[in-house]
Order: structure tokens, then sequence, then C-alpha cells
């Protein structure tokens, strides 16, 4: 290869399907300067090796056990160039085609391949894309209309939780983060709280303050705090503060 | 045609309702005392019977006049022009009946006596042509809104019959995407099994194709495309798909409609196996029991998969497929326990006539 062909790139394939994975190991060895530093099944392992391994690219399934794509890709983050590889879904081609570095469609073509990887050299080399958004804002892209989250997964280090929707209590902003509260833990997830609202269903989340979120289930009453501000109080006994907006929004819901 | 003429049986109804009416006519007639009663029925009877044929006509002039789209003036112009005409022509019948009858020696100079009659005449005429007019606007409105409701019901089998047909020659692009891809993998590696996934996947395709026309196929060729579709399922999948099946040997006859199982095993492994690293196991179960075709798949699954999109869509088909079939004498029913996901299905053992 070129001058570039000093720094190695490490790769990591992650498809359930082991005929999958062959075919794109079969590719990459056709570049000297390419190690293939892991291969993954599922999601999980997903996650716990990308986290390990520290790869420059990841080639990435959707439909995969335990987390799909997109759940990998917003776990991971921005720490490696992620190559999407799918058989079809209208949804990913519109989300790949404004964010992600490029995606493949089985069957893979070698020159298909070829260009997609170019195209990751390039993102690896260089900066990140100038057109680069926050990795929630990409899966929320990807999520198909009218349609919200079931789950959010979060990542600690390797190891990875799913909470189940019915499960989060609230989420709280906390700068770049979000701390997503279930079960008397607290989970901290890159995502702006405004995203995350976007992913929540309506009509069983509402945004109470600038900085709050809350499980509407959850809330057992409404109490005035100070002069003209309010506290909700959750089923476990906990405070959060109410904006007035907010108060407009949670007694416009109670008064349903 | 018209509603009444064209129909015998209608006509005959019609004409016998006119009978109060001349019985009412010859009461009129019979009131002022002028003429007999025997000579108010006399004529009563064949004027009435002449005028039922003469009031059918309104039907014409409603349809070129009809209610919804016709102003005001000229429903009024229309239909009082033809009930003074009619009701003239009617007067001329009775005054030739009537000097018919004068020459007789029943009814002498009963042209004369008929006379002050004239005005009763012309009332009812006009009265009973617009009873007709509004007899013959009520017709129209009940065939039009029975025509509607056939086009509706043409409309909803029309649209019922394209749906199974796409429904039936529908090959799930996912599957046949990663099949491709696998076999390409294979090419490089192990060309010997990239030729049998092609023929196994051929296999599938060539009998999946031929299914569209028919109405229903026995299980045992049912059983065939399911064998077929996870020979090549097995490829990509290899140990983590574990197939188990007892079909009782009464049932491989049964008529069943064609792809209606393929769905449900393809729902298992999309949304079962799939799902689970270590993979698991499809159930197929099928006995006769009572006159009824009983099948359950039943596969492992794991309730916290990330969500497929548009899962559910294929049950949803078998489901309507049954209903638009069998109605309420096939069963469709889902069960999703901890580890197991099981669908139920119920249908009447039909049979293709064997020669004997």
């Amino acid at each position: 290869m070129t001058s570039d062909a000093q720094k190695r790139i490490r790769v990591v394939i992650v498809d359930d399907e082991e005929l999958a994975r062959q075919i794109l190991r079969e590719y990459l060895s056709k570049h000297a300067e390419i190690e293939v530093a892991a291969e993954c099944a599922n999601g999980f392992e997903a996650v716990k090796t990308v986290a390990e391994k520290k790869p420059d690219l990841v080639f990435l399934d959707i439909q995969m056990p335990k987390l799909d794509g997109f759940e990998v890709l917003e776990l991971i983050g921005n720490e490696a160039a992620v190559i999407f590889v799918t058989a079809y879904d209208s949804y990913a081609i519109r989300a790949f085609e404004v964010h992600a570095v490029d995606y493949l469609l089985k069957p893979i073509s070698q020159e298909r391949f070829e260009a997609a990887l170019t195209r990751a050299k390039e993102r690896v080399g260089g900066k990140p894309a100038p057109h680069a958004l926050p990795v929630s804002e990409l899966s929320a892209a990807a999520r198909p209309p009218a349609q919200y989250a079931d789950r959010i997964p979060v990542r600690d280090g390797t190891r990875v939780f799913i909470i189940p929707i019915a499960k989060l209590d609230y989420a709280e902003a906390q700068d770049d983060y979000v701390a997503l509260a279930s079960e008397g833990k607290k989970h901290l997830k890159q995502q702006t709280i405004a995203s995350l609202e976007a992913a929540l269903d309506p009509s069983r989340f509402l945004r109470i303050h600038r900085s709050y979120i809350v499980n509407l289930e959850r809330v057992a009453k409404i109490e005035p705090y100070g002069k003209d501000s309010h506290v909700a109080v959750l089923s476990n006994g906990l405070q959060l503060p109410v904006s007035r907006a907010g108060y407009n929004r949670l007694k416009a819901y109670l008064d349903r | 045609m018209h509603p009444i003429l064209a129909h015998l049986r209608r006509l005959a109804l019609y004409l016998l309702a006119w009978i109060p009416i001349a019985l009412l006519l010859a009461y009129l007639l019979g009131m002022a005392h002028t003429i007999r009663w025997q000579e108010a029925v006399a004529v009563a009877f064949p004027l009435c019977l002449v005028y039922a044929f003469v009031c059918l006509s309104a039907w014409y002039s409603c349809r070129v006049t009809p209610l919804e789209r016709s102003s005001f003036s000229r429903l009024f112009l229309t239909h009082l022009t033809t009930a003074l005409l009619a009701t003239a022509l009617w007067v001329i019948i009775a005054k030739v009946l009537v000097i018919e009858l004068s020459q007789t020696s029943r009814a002498p100079d009963l042209e004369l006596r008929f006379a002050p009659e004239i005005p009763i005449l012309v009332g009812t005429g006009i009265l009973l042509y617009l009873l007709s007019i509004a007899f013959h606007y009520v017709l129209l409105a009940l065939e039009a809104s029975k025509e509607a409701e056939a086009r509706v019901m043409k409309a909803g089998i029309l649209a019922r019959d394209a749906e199974l047909k796409a429904l039936k020659a529908q090959v799930n692009p996912h599957f046949l995407f990663n099949s491709l891809n696998s076999i390409s993998a294979l090419t490089s590696t192990d060309a010997a099994r990239a030729r049998e996934m092609c023929i196994l996947l051929g296999d599938f395709l060539r009998r999946t194709l031929g299914l569209g026309e028919k109405a229903s196929i026995p299980l045992g060729e049912e059983m065939s495309l399911i064998h077929a579709f996870l020979a090549v399922e097995k490829i990509r999948f290899g140990s983590r798909i574990q197939m188990q099946e007892s079909i009782a040997a009464e049932a491989m006859d049964v008529q069943v409609p064609p792809l209606l199982l393929q769905p449900l095993v393809e729902n298992a492994v999309v949304h079962g196996i799939a799902n689970l690293v270590e993979g698991g196991s499809i159930r197929l179960d099928a006995q006769c029991k009572n006159g009824d075709l009983a099948i359950e798949v039943e596969n492992t699954y794991d309730p916290e998969a990330p969500a497929r999109r548009k899962s559910g869509v294929g049950l949803a088909n078998v489901r309507q497929r049954l209903a638009a079939r069998y109605g309420n004498r096939a069963s469709f029913a889902v069960k999703a326990e901890a580890q197991q996901f099981r669908v139920s299905i119920t249908l009447p053992v039909e049979r293709e006539a064997t020669p004997a």
C-alpha cells in the first residue's frame, strides 16, 4: 500500500453469522496494514471488546443477539470508526447516509468494500468528520418514526446494562451526561437530556425541569416548594425540582 | 329495465296494491249518487288497471330528474306536467269507457250522469300520479344503496385477494440477501458447500414460486418447503438451529393454505434463534384431533432481545389469512412464556378427494 502503510489499522468484526465474518476477514486479509484484533458474535461482546482492544475501525452488523448494531454504536460512541454491514434496512440506510463512515449491503462486493475501507482509513488517519454528530443523535435518527425506545442500553467500563423503560424512575442532566435512575442505582450515559427526551414516549415521561425527566408512573404528588416553585415527590420519597413550565405541563397531564 | 315491469312477482304485488285504490275510487264515484254502485265499480276497476300502468311511467321521469341533483323548479315543472298529462290521458280513457258503457242496456245515460264525476277523477288522477312519483323515488334510492353496497363488497373482496396473492408470493428479502452473502463467503473457502447452498436456495425459491396460484396444498408439501428453508438457514446459522418435528401420518395429506407455516418457522428463526448466542430449538407439531388439524410452532427466544423492526407482521398475516379463509372454524393463539414462544393453530381437516 501507500505511505500510510506504516500505520497499522486495528479492526474488530461484529456479526453473529460465522460466514458473514469470514467474508469480511477474507477481504481484509488483502490489506497488509490491517490487523483483525477480534471477532464478536453478539452485541455485549462487541461493546466489551471495543472497550478493551480500542480498535480503529469496527464492522458492525445490525441484527444481532443481546444488543443490536445501533445500540452497540450508541455505547461505543466515537471511540472507533464504524462501518455498518446489513442485509436490508431502509431506516438504517437513511441514518448511515447522514452519519456513518459508510455502510455495506449484503452480499458485499469487493469493490464496494474497498471504497468503504478507503473512506474509513481517511477517517482513522484524520480527525473526526466535520459534521460528526453526537452518537445519541445518530441513534435517534436511526429509530423508525413514531416508535419510542423500549429500553436504554448503558455502559460502565466494559459492562453493559439494559434499563427497560418501565424501570427508569427519572433522568437527570449532568453536563454532557445524563444520569439514569433505576432500581436505586444511577447509570451515567453520554447523551443530552433533549435527545433522551425525544427518544422517550411523551405519554409516559415528562420533562419537568431543564435538567429532569420523570417517569409519570412514579410521581406520587406535587408539593409547593418555597414561594412559587414546586417539587415532585416520587413514590420512593425522592423529591425532584419542578420548573414553572414543568409544573404547567405536569398539571395539564394530571388534569386530563 | 323498469324495476317492477321486469319482474312478474313484483308486478303482481303492485297490481294487488291497486285493488283497494280501485275500491276507494268506486266509493268516491258512487258517493254523489248520480251513478249506481255497480256502475261505479264497473268504471273504477278498468280505469285503475289502466292507470296502474300509466303510473309506472313515473319511473322514467324520476330517473331523468334525480332528487338530489335537480333544482326545485325543474322537479316541480317536470312532475306537474307529467301528472297533468297522465291525468288527461286517464280522463279521456274514462270518457271512452263511459261512452262504451252507455251503449249497453245496463247503464243507460251513463255518459250524462257521469259528467259531474269528472272533477273527482281529475283530483284522484293527479294525486295518484304524485304518489307514484314518490314511490318511484324510494325505489331508485333503494336501488342506488344496493348498488353501492355491492360495489363496496366487491372492492373488499378484490383487496383481500390481492393481499393474499402478494403475501403468498413474498419471500423475505432479508433471508435472500443474507443467504447470498453466505454463498459469497463460501465460494473462496468451500466451493462445494457454496454450490450446495445455491442448489438449496434455488430449490426453496422454486417451491415458493408455484404456490401463489394454489388455494391449498397438502401439509406434506408445506413441510418440504420448510425443510428447504431450514436447510439454507442451517448453513447460515450452523449448529445454532435445532429442529424437532412430530407430524402425525394422517396429517400429512390435510390441505392447508400454502405458505401458512413457513412464515411461522421463519419468525422462529429470525425472532427466536437469531437472537440467541448459543442458538435454540424449534418444535413443530401437527396432529388431527376431532376433525381439526392442530398445529403448534414453538421456539426458544430471548425475551430481552433488542426489538426487531416490523416484528409481528408475519403473525398478523397468518391470523388474517386463517380468518379470511375459515372464519370461526379456525383458531390462532400466541403465547410467550419465560423462554418459549408458541403459536397454536387449529383449522378444519380438509382432504383432497383421492381417486379410488
